[in-house]
C-alpha cells in the first residue's frame, strides 16, 4: 500500500445526475462507521475496477466538512479521456461496492487569511462546495466567482447562489460574460487569499495577473489535477525490481507499474502532489511531461518523471523503480 | 548582519523590488540606505507608486536621498512613534498590490512588522533588511515594561530596574527580545555590562 494512501470500503449509497456532463455520487462506509473527517478541498482517490484494469482517480470531496456520514464528488464526464469517467457514469449505481482512499488535502484554506477570494472554472467548482460550506459554518469571508459555459452547464450554481446570494458571482461565457481580473484582484483587501480551481489555462492566466499585481506567491493557491492522458504505448524496464513492463494506451504509466505488482507511492495522481516522483536511469527518446510539480529545468534534465500523467515515447526508457 | 541564533530570531534579507501596486516603505536612521540600493536595481517609474515613511532619528541624514527618488508620498517623523498613525491609516486602506519595505534598526522593522501584520499580510510576504545599530528593544519578562535601544548585556529594566539578561528570544507580537533576570539568586552579584548591541 502506498503512503498515505489508507484504504475505506465504501458503498455508494447514491448516484445523482447534476445536469448533461456531471454526475454525483455518494459513499458511506460499508460498516456503518463514520468515514475519516476533512477539510476543504481535500480529495479522495477512487479505485474503479473495470474487470481487468484499475483505474484510479482523484476527485475532490464537495460535501459539508461537518457531515462525515457521506462522502460526496462529483464527476464531469470526459469522452476524451483514458475512461474512468465514463466508467463512472455507465457502469456504477447505487449499491455499487468500492475502495477509496483516505482524504488528503494538497488544496487547503489558508485560515489565518483575512478573506477568502475564491475563482472557479467548470468543474473546479467542487472544493469549494466544501470550503465554502466549512467558511459558512465558522462565519468566514469569502467571496466565489464561477464561470462556466452555459446556465445548465453551471454545475452547482443554483445552490450556491441560493445558499450564499451575493457572494457568490456567475459568469457564463455563452452570454460573453468575463471576469474583470484586473479590477477584482487589485480592489480585495490587505490579507486576502485567492484560490482558483479550473482548465490549466484559467489557472495560469490567475496566476500571472496576480504575480504581476503583486500578490505574493504564498497568498495564491490554485489546484489542478492534470488528468492522464491517453497516448501510444511505450516499454519501460524497472531497474530496481528486474521488471520489463508495457504501459498501454488508455493506461498510466503508474497504472502500469502498478499493475506489475510493483507499488510506488502517490497522493495525488494528478501531477501536482510529488510523491510519485521517479529517477530516470536510462531513456532513449522523447518524454512528455504533463505534471506541475517538476521545474521546467528539471522536465529538460530528462533525469526524472511523474508516473501518475507523464508519459514516454521513444525506444527505450530505464526508471529505478 | 546580525547573527543567526535560535529560531525565533528574526532572519532580515536585503530589500529587493517586487511586482506589486504600491510600495510601501518604513526607514529609519541608515534604512534610507536600503531604499537608495534598492532604488538602483528598481525598474523606471518604480517609485512613483512609492510611500515612504522615514524616521531620520539623530544625525538626521539621507532625507535629500530620499526625496531625490521622488516617490508618490514622502513623509518624516522624529520618532516611530507619531510615525505609526499614518502607517496604521495607510494599510488600513490599503489592497492586496501592496509590498511593505522595512529597513534599518531592528525596533523600527519589528514595530513597523507588527502594525502590517496587524493589517493582515504574512511576515513572510514583507521585505526586511537589518541596517544601522544592533541596539534591541526588550521587554522585562518580569515587569512587562519596555526598553528601547539596549545596547549592552546583561541591560537594566527602564522600568522595575532589574538587571536583564537579553536573550535571543524575540516575539513578533511584541516585537521585542526578551529580557530575563540574570541575578534572581543573588541580587548583589551584579555582572559586568559589556556593549554588545551597537
Ligand atoms: S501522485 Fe501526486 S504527483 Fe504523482
Amino acid at each position: 500500500m502506498s503512503t498515505g494512501t489508507t484504504k475505506l470500503d465504501v458503498v455508494v449509497s447514491d448516484v445523482v445526475p447534476v445536469n448533461e456532463l456531471v454526475t454525483r455520487f455518494h459513499f458511506r462506509r460499508r460498516d456503518g462507521q463514520l468515514l475519516p473527517t476533512f477539510s476543504g478541498g481535500a480529495h479522495v482517490v477512487v479505485e474503479m475496477r473495470d474487470g481487468e484494469r484499475t483505474r484510479l482517480n482523484p476527485y475532490s470531496l464537495m460535501g459539508s466538512p461537518l457531515d462525515t456520514r457521506e462522502y460526496t464528488i462529483s464527476v464531469r464526464r470526459d469522452d476524451a479521456g483514458r475512461g474512468g469517467s465514463l466508467f463512472m457514469h455507465s457502469t456504477v449505481r447505487p449499491g455499487h461496492e468500492m475502495v477509496i482512499s483516505y482524504p488528503v488535502n494538497l488544496f487547503s484554506l489558508d485560515l489565518r487569511a483575512r478573506k477568502h477570494l475564491m475563482l472557479a472554472g467548470g468543474i473546479g467548482i467542487t472544493p469549494f462546495m466544501a470550503q465554502t460550506a466549512q467558511l459558512a459554518a465558522d462565519g468566514g469571508n469569502f467571496e466565489l466567482h464561477y464561470t462556466c459555459r452555459t446556465a445548465s452547464l453551471g454545475t452547482y450554481a443554483d445552490v450556491l447562489k441560493e445558499r450564499y446570494d451575493r457572494r457568490v458571482r456567475l459568469y457564463h461565457d455563452d452570454r460573453d460574460e468575463r471576469i474583470e481580473l484586473d479590477r477584482l484582484l487589485s480592489s480585495q483587501p490587505l490579507g486576502t487569499h485567492l484560490y482558483v480551481c479550473g482548465p490549466s489555462g484559467m489557472i495560469g492566466w490567475v496566476r500571472d495577473r496576480a504575480a504581476a499585481l503583486g500578490w505574493p506567491a504564498e497568498t495564491v493557491h490554485f489546484e489542478h489535477f492534470a488528468a492522464p492522458q491517453p497516448g501510444a504505448p511505450f516499454e519501460v524496464t524497472l531497474a530496481v525490481s528486474g521488471k520489463a513492463i508495457r504501459v498501454g494506451e488508455q493506461q498510466s504509466l503508474l497504472e502500469a507499474i502498478e499493475a506489475a505488482g510493483v507499488d510506488p507511492p502517490y497522493l495525488c495522481r494528478g501531477g501536482v502532489c510529488g510523491q510519485c516522483e521517479t529517477n530516470v536511469i536510462a531513456h532513449d527518446g522523447n518524454f512528455i511531461h504533463n505534471d506541475h510539480w517538476l521545474s521546467e529545468e528539471e522536465h529538460r534534465s530528462c533525469k526524472k518523471i511523474m508516473p501518475c500523467v507523464s508519459r514516454f515515447e521513444g525506444r527505450s526508457l530505464v526508471l529505478e523503480r | 548582519m546580525a547573527a543567526k541564533s535560535i529560531i525565533s530570531r528574526p532572519v532580515y534579507g536585503t530589500l529587493s523590488p517586487q511586482p506589486g501596486k504600491h510600495h510601501l516603505f518604513v526607514a529609519d536612521a541608515d534604512g534610507a540606505l536600503a531604499i537608495t540600493d534598492l532604488a538602483a536595481k528598481a525598474p523606471d517609474g518604480f517609485f512613483a507608486d512609492a510611500h515612504i515613511i522615514f524616521i531620520p532619528g539623530n544625525e538626521g541624514q539621507h532625507v535629500a536621498a530620499l526625496e531625490a527618488l521622488k516617490p508618490a508620498q514622502f513623509y518624516q517623523g522624529p520618532s516611530f512613534a507619531s510615525a505609526l498613525p499614518r502607517l496604521k491609516q495607510t494599510l488600513a486602506n490599503a489592497h492586496m498590490g501592496l509590498r511593505p519595505y522595512l529597513a534599518g534598526t531592528e525596533g523600527l522593522i519589528g514595530q513597523a512588522m507588527q502594525a502590517a501584520l496587524e493589517a493582515g499580510i504574512d511576515h513572510t510576504s514583507i521585505q526586511t533588511e537589518h541596517r544601522g545599530s544592533l541596539a534591541r528593544r526588550v521587554q522585562c519578562v518580569h515587569c512587562k515594561g519596555i526598553t528601547e535601544s539596549v545596547t549592552t548585556q546583561p541591560a537594566t529594566c527602564s522600568h522595575c530596574g532589574l538587571l536583564l539578561l537579553v536573550r535571543d528570544h524575540y516575539s513578533r507580537r511584541l516585537a521585542a527580545f526578551q529580557g530575563v533576570c540574570i541575578n534572581a539568586e543573588d541580587r548583589s552579584e551584579i555582572p559586568p555590562a559589556e556593549e554588545i548591541f551597537r
